[in-house]
């Protein structure tokens, strides 16, 4: 009975044969799911490539800045659009409750995405692909992204920001 | 010493101390008027989640949602908890407890810091949500609350501990103790380490919010909540083992089949599960993918192992009692003939059928680095932990209380044919919730938002017409596990109320 004291000695019980079988499937089991994320790490195409570095938020903001000055090309319900070249370094910025600017990006070309916070977390729900990364506040999260399929993605904020949280919504265009 | 009154319990012979029985009644009730404030938050979550109804306004749905995590997963689950250590100690071991004082520390400790949090959400002074990621920030009483709270449950584990070794010292007990105490003193371990955590994120954060110190770095913070709020799930997972155990003993006098494998695998979970925090921010910066890998992949897995173990040996010793009764024919007439009748016995069921098969499955899956790309902060994320937590751990407590009504509070159960009835409401339901919200999820729609169409954004979004029926069944469903939850309230509160009491 599991609310009574046992007598000493009950770690001598030897297991019985369905119980071995059982453990060992399990065990096995464990072994195989413990193997499968770093292989996937390896051989998969979606991976988080683990790159970050900190900055402050104004010096996010700087940059994105800069970015949107550079390669803008017009507005998108009073957010800036800009289409950065192939290969680039492309920045997009989360602050309390609006995802800018407004990206346009090139299919089969490849670009390093800055994504942080100047404010609260944030979090980056691309859709309707269903790819979703945290923004935090103090870190430039730096994403290799490679964009396969032509359409106009939403960019849905999906960490807890504020009362305002629900209306966080940004663009992507890939062409 | 000081002489403690004591009765003979008739059914078990145990010696069951006024000490030990009062703090386990008023642990148990308040848990449950926590319940009833979690279950009032949820009507109006779920109606505003099921886009179509969208009943509460924005800044109403997170205060609603900030307080449901608060009131179910912080009060709920843990004030239970401390009922569960004490039973498991005083009453298992046949002992008085030690220093009750402390006990009643306890408990006056939690019940400050949960109301104060709770009233501080209410006042609308803390929209952060359960988890108040920096740089959000809440009226500093919010955390206050919080750390109270903590305290109280660490000197509620102390005297659990303490319990433990004053039956040893008196030798109430002779041999190893009870599988079920060990179990609950395996919760206790992780409560304690992942509690002085809480504090130690908690602290600076207060003394933030109070404008005495700078703030934590954001990610630090997001690290520690989850190296203190993960591990506390895994407090969950042990205390609700633990009443798998003894739901099979009290139910049909189930015997583990092997206890050293059952303890072993309490163990794991010991050993383990303090590491597996970290798939909480796979998709974050600041951490290298190899660290990532690394604790939420072979160590996770260890604790893993311990939750299959016991999905083996708990079903596995309610068949062996079953058979031994007489219900040996084919492979299944143990199954046929086993009391489904039996408010404690169907909740035993279903909590290992939730927790294992939605729960374990789903939650095996998000935590692999690539794959929680796509779930991260999705409606597949309150799926899981709907069917962890709340079949799961909420399901097994339930399923103790129709044997802690008599036992404990010496009330017979009012009407014991809508108890019957009220763990397939409930977990049936519930069930039903978790895998529609766990669907909606699939196509995207994210948690914690008021509005998922992005009515008040500059672009739109449309999930399309499935995303919507998903919704929809998890309306129906949620409604259905939300008048379970109601009928668990009030059968319980009535018949503390007006329940024939049994003398002895
Ligand atoms: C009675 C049935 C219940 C229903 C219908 C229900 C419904 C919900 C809904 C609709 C959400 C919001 C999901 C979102 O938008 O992110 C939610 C969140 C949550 N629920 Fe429940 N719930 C119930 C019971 C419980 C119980 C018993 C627990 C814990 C033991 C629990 C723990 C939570 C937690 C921790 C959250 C997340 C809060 C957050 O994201 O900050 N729920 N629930
Ligand atoms: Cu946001
Ligand atoms: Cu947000």
């Amino acid at each position: 009975m599991s609310i009574q004291a046992i007598k000493p000695g009950w770690w001598q019980k030897p297991l019985d044969g369905q119980e071995k079988i059982w453990l060992s499937i399990a065990f096995v089991w464990c072994l195989a799911i413990t193997i499968i994320m770093p292989w996937w790490h390896v051989v998969g195409d979606h991976n988080m490539s683990g790159e970050y570095h900190k900055i402050t938020g104004g010096d996010f903001s700087m940059l994105t800045d800069q970015f949107i000055e550079k390669y803008q090309v017009g507005m998108d319900e009073g957010i800036p659009v800009v289409v950065p070249p192939a290969n680039s370094d492309i920045f997009l910025r989360g602050a309390q409750w609006e995802w800018d600017p407004v990206l346009k990006l090139k299919a089969g070309s490849t670009y390093r995405l800055h994504l942080s916070s100047i404010d609260v977390n944030h979090g980056v729900s691309i859709q309707p692909v269903n790819m979703n990364f945290q923004a935090v506040p103090g870190y430039d999260s730096i994403l290799t992204i490679t964009p396969t399929t032509k359409g106009e993605y939403r960019i849905i904020c999906n960490e807890f920001c504020g009362a305002g949280h629900h209306a966080m919504i940004g663009k992507l265009i890939v062409e | 010493m000081s002489a403690q009154k004591f009765r003979t319990c008739p059914a078990t012979g145990l010696k069951i101390y006024s000490s030990a029985e009062t703090l386990i009644q008023i642990n148990a009730v308040t848990a449950i008027v926590f319940l009833l404030v979690g279950g009032l938050t949820a009507i109006g979550l779920l109606l505003t989640r099921w886009q179509a109804v969208h009943l509460l306004d924005d800044v109403l749905f997170y205060r609603a949602l900030t307080l449901h995590g608060i009131a179910m997963l912080v009060a709920w689950i843990v004030f239970f908890e401390m009922a569960i250590l004490y039973f498991a100690s005083a009453v298992l071991l046949n002992c008085r407890l030690a220093t009750p004082f402390i006990g009643w520390l306890q408990y006056i400790l939690m019940l400050v810091g949960a109301g104060l949090t709770a009233v501080m959400i209410i006042l609308g002074q803390a929209d952060v949500m359960f988890t108040s990621y920096v740089p959000l920030q809440a009226a500093h009483w919010y955390y206050l609350g919080i750390i109270l709270f903590a305290v109280g449950a660490i000197l509620g584990c102390c005297v659990f501990f303490g319990t433990i070794g004053l039956a040893k010292h008196e030798k109430t007990y002779e041999g190893s103790m009870p599988l079920v105490t060990y179990g609950a003193m395996c919760a206790a371990i992780i409560a304690i380490l992942t509690l002085a955590t809480g504090a130690l994120t908690f602290i600076p954060t207060w003394l933030w919010a109070a404008g005495l110190i700078p703030m934590m770095d954001a990610e630090l913070y997001r690290l520690m909540f989850w190296g203190f709020g993960h591990s506390t799930q895994q407090i969950n997972v042990c205390a609700m083992v633990a009443c798998w155990y003894l739901l099979g003993t009290l139910t049909v006098g189930a015997v583990p089949v092997n206890e050293k494998v059952s303890r072993a695998a309490f163990a794991l979970y010991v050993l383990f599960i303090l590491i597996a925090s970290e798939h909480h921010v796979l998709v974050d910066p600041g951490l290298s993918a190899a660290h990532k890998t690394w604790n939420t992949g072979y160590f996770m897995h260890l604790a893993v192992l311990a939750s299959m173990i016991h999905a083996y040996s708990c079903p596995a010793a309610t068949e062996v009692a079953l058979r031994k009764k007489g219900y040996t024919k084919g492979l299944f007439e143990w199954l046929k003939k086993a009391p489904w009748g039996d408010p404690g016995f169907s909740s035993l069921w279903i909590s290992m059928f939730g927790f294992g098969w939605i729960g374990g499955i789903t939650g095996v899956i998000y935590g692999t680095e690539q794959l929680n790309i796509i779930v991260h902060n999705t409606l597949r994320i309150p799926g899981h932990f709907h069917a962890t937590v709340v079949v799961g751990t909420t399901l097994a407590f339930m399923g103790i209380t129709w044997y802690v009504l008599p036992l404990i509070f010496r009330r017979e159960v009012i009407f014991p044919g809508l108890a019957r009835i009220q763990p397939y409401l409930f977990g049936v339901s519930m069930c039903v919730f978790s895998v529609a919200m766990i669907m909606a999820g699939v196509s995207g729609v994210s948690r914690r938002s008021w509005d998922m169409n992005g009515m008040d954004g500059p672009f739109q979004v449309d999930f399309g017409p499935m995303t919507d029926l998903f919704l929809a069944i998890m309306g129906v469903a949620g409604i259905l596990a939300i008048l379970g939850g109601a009928l668990y309230v009030l059968l319980a509160v009535g018949t503390l109320l007006i329940g024939k009491k049994i003398e002895g």
